[in-house]
């Protein structure tokens, strides 16, 4: 049951990453254009925060891992982009205003609004190999599968974005829709976590009561 | 006459393309541009897999002053209304013919010619005679982008020429009401717009409906044989094309070919779109999924 909850919950962060990134397109270029060195810039900054996040969340799994902070990863993620909402707009005015290169502007401009977000949701995949992995001997297995299932959230996140969301939704309406299913993410990952104490618990009274 | 119309856009089409001879490609950060020719006509293109070859921009090497495009005669129609510009903004330059041609029709304005590829600039200059000097000159950058850093600077023209649309690929932010209000933005009083717009499929009602938004009253060109449209519109209240032109200006058309009353007969305002449609938006601008 706990494989089940932890794989959709990081294939539900596959798909977010690559959706707020598809969307870092169309919101930066208002500002600083489509050319390709924005979209440089974009992966640059996604690609960075990705591996700062999976550094974090590796040290992170260190101390007493469990489905409540994992639940905290989501819930923090999904609070992280709110600035996208409601204040990219400022950032990217901010930073045009005054940096003249298109290059460097929609390189600070991601950094900004884009670094943070994904920053967290890069913590989530090293974290769920740790929640997954019973074993030194079973870990790689472990970590392939997971990755396995992220890419492929990654890989829906993009191309539901990029053919079908942006074609429905606002992009700002999309942000929510991120944001709604890392939210859920996180309760998820509470109520397992609750759920999964609770029948220690029991288990517990169980053996105590039969040893009495 | 519907079918004859028809074919003649389509055998115009593959006099253009079907088996022109590359004589020039070159590889630009955003796509390879090739330089073709045929039966004395030069064109640009963006190297594309496809059957159906889109021309940036064509010559024609016996009568370089020929406008091979309708829609290029449509959008010089605007000299008619702003005879005397002192400042023109050109949005995507292809071959230069728009920038060419008005600088010979009037040496005193200025031009400012912007577009995102160096390539396809020094491919206009080397091969469409594009002519850059002290009136002309050009810009590297994103549209948009221009626009926008013009705006801070506070910058206006007379007339501002929307035409990096003809790609492949619609630029999806040079698409929205938000850039169209910024480009009325640099308009000066009584200034006027000229786009090159899509003529077909959903993105035709979603276009119209925003640019209708944005500058309410729009004078429609539609070009006889193939699918361009050209949308003029003013920053003011009423848009009307002169019955006549000064008689230098009729001769400076007469030289490309272009007759001004034949050209004014095919503008109207007649609205043919559906107004329920959505607007573009730059929180939603799905053209490339439209078209």
């Amino acid at each position: 049951m706990q494989k089940i909850t932890i794989s959709l919950l990081a294939f539900c962060a596959g798909f977010s990453i690559m959706s707020f990134e598809l969307l870092g397109g169309r919101m930066l270029a208002p500002y600083f254009g489509s050319s390709v060195y924005v979209w440089g810039s974009i992966i640059t900054v996604f690609m960075l925060a990705l591996s700062i996040g999976y550094l974090s969340g590796g040290k992170y799994s260190l101390y007493r891992p469990n489905l409540k902070k994992f639940a905290i990863i989501f819930l923090v993620a999904s609070i992280a982009l709110l600035p996208a909402i409601y204040f990219s707009e400022y950032f990217f005015e901010f930073v045009f205003q005054r940096v003249e290169d298109p290059r460097y502007g929609s390189l600070l401009a991601s950094c900004l609004v884009f670094l943070v977000p994904s920053m967290i949701m890069g913590m989530i995949a090293p974290y769920s190999v740790r929640l997954l992995t019973v074993s030194a001997d079973s870990s790689g297995s472990t970590a392939g599968f997971l990755y396995f299932i992220s890419t492929l959230g990654s890989a829906i996140g993009t191309i539901m974005t990029s053919f079908y969301l942006v074609l429905w939704l606002e992009v700002d309406q999309i942000l929510w829709f991120i944001l709604s299913i890392l939210a859920t993410c996180s309760g998820l990952a509470f109520a397992s976590f609750y759920f999964t104490n609770s029948k220690i618990l029991a288990t517990n009274e169980n053996t105590l009561s039969t040893e009495n | 006459m519907r079918y004859s119309i028809i074919l003649m856009a389509i055998s115009f089409m593959f006099s253009l393309s079907a088996n022109a001879k590359e004589i020039h490609k070159e590889r630009s950060i955003y796509r390879n541009v090739v330089i073709t020719e045929k039966d004395q006509i030069r064109c640009m293109r963006f190297e594309t897999r496809r059957k159906k070859v889109s021309n940036q921009t064509c010559i024609d090497l016996s009568d370089k002053q020929k406008l091979v495009f309708e829609y290029t005669q449509g959008i010089l129609a605007g000299l008619a209304i702003q005879t005397k510009p002192s400042r023109v903004l050109i949005l995507g330059l292809g071959g230069g013919t728009l920038s060419n041609t008005i600088n010979q029709i009037s040496p005193t304005t200025e031009i400012i010619a912007v577009d995102i590829d160096p390539v396809v600039v020094k491919l206009a200059k080397r091969y469409f005679d594009y002519k850059e000097n002290e009136q002309v000159k050009t810009v590297i950058q994103d549209g948009r982008v221009y626009v926008k850093r013009a705006l801070l600077k506070q910058e206006k023209f007379d007339w501002i020429i929307l035409d990096a649309f003809n790609g492949d690929y619609i630029p999806e932010h040079m698409m929205t009401k938000e850039f169209l209000s910024e480009v009325k933005g640099l308009l000066t009083n009584e200034g006027i717009i000229s786009a090159n717009t899509f003529s077909s499929s959903e993105l035709y009602h979603y276009e119209s409906v925003t640019y209708q938004n944005v500058f309410n009253q729009l004078k429609i060109f539609k070009a006889p044989t193939k699918g361009n449209r050209v949308i003029f519109a003013c920053n003011c209240d009423k848009l009307t094309f002169p019955e006549k032109i000064p008689l230098t200006l009729e001769n400076h058309f007469s030289i490309y070919s272009m007759k001004y009353l034949n050209i004014v007969s095919q503008i109207n305002d007649k609205v043919d779109w559906n107004l329920d449609s959505p607007m573009l938006t730059d929180q939603y601008s799905p053209a490339n999924l439209l078209k």
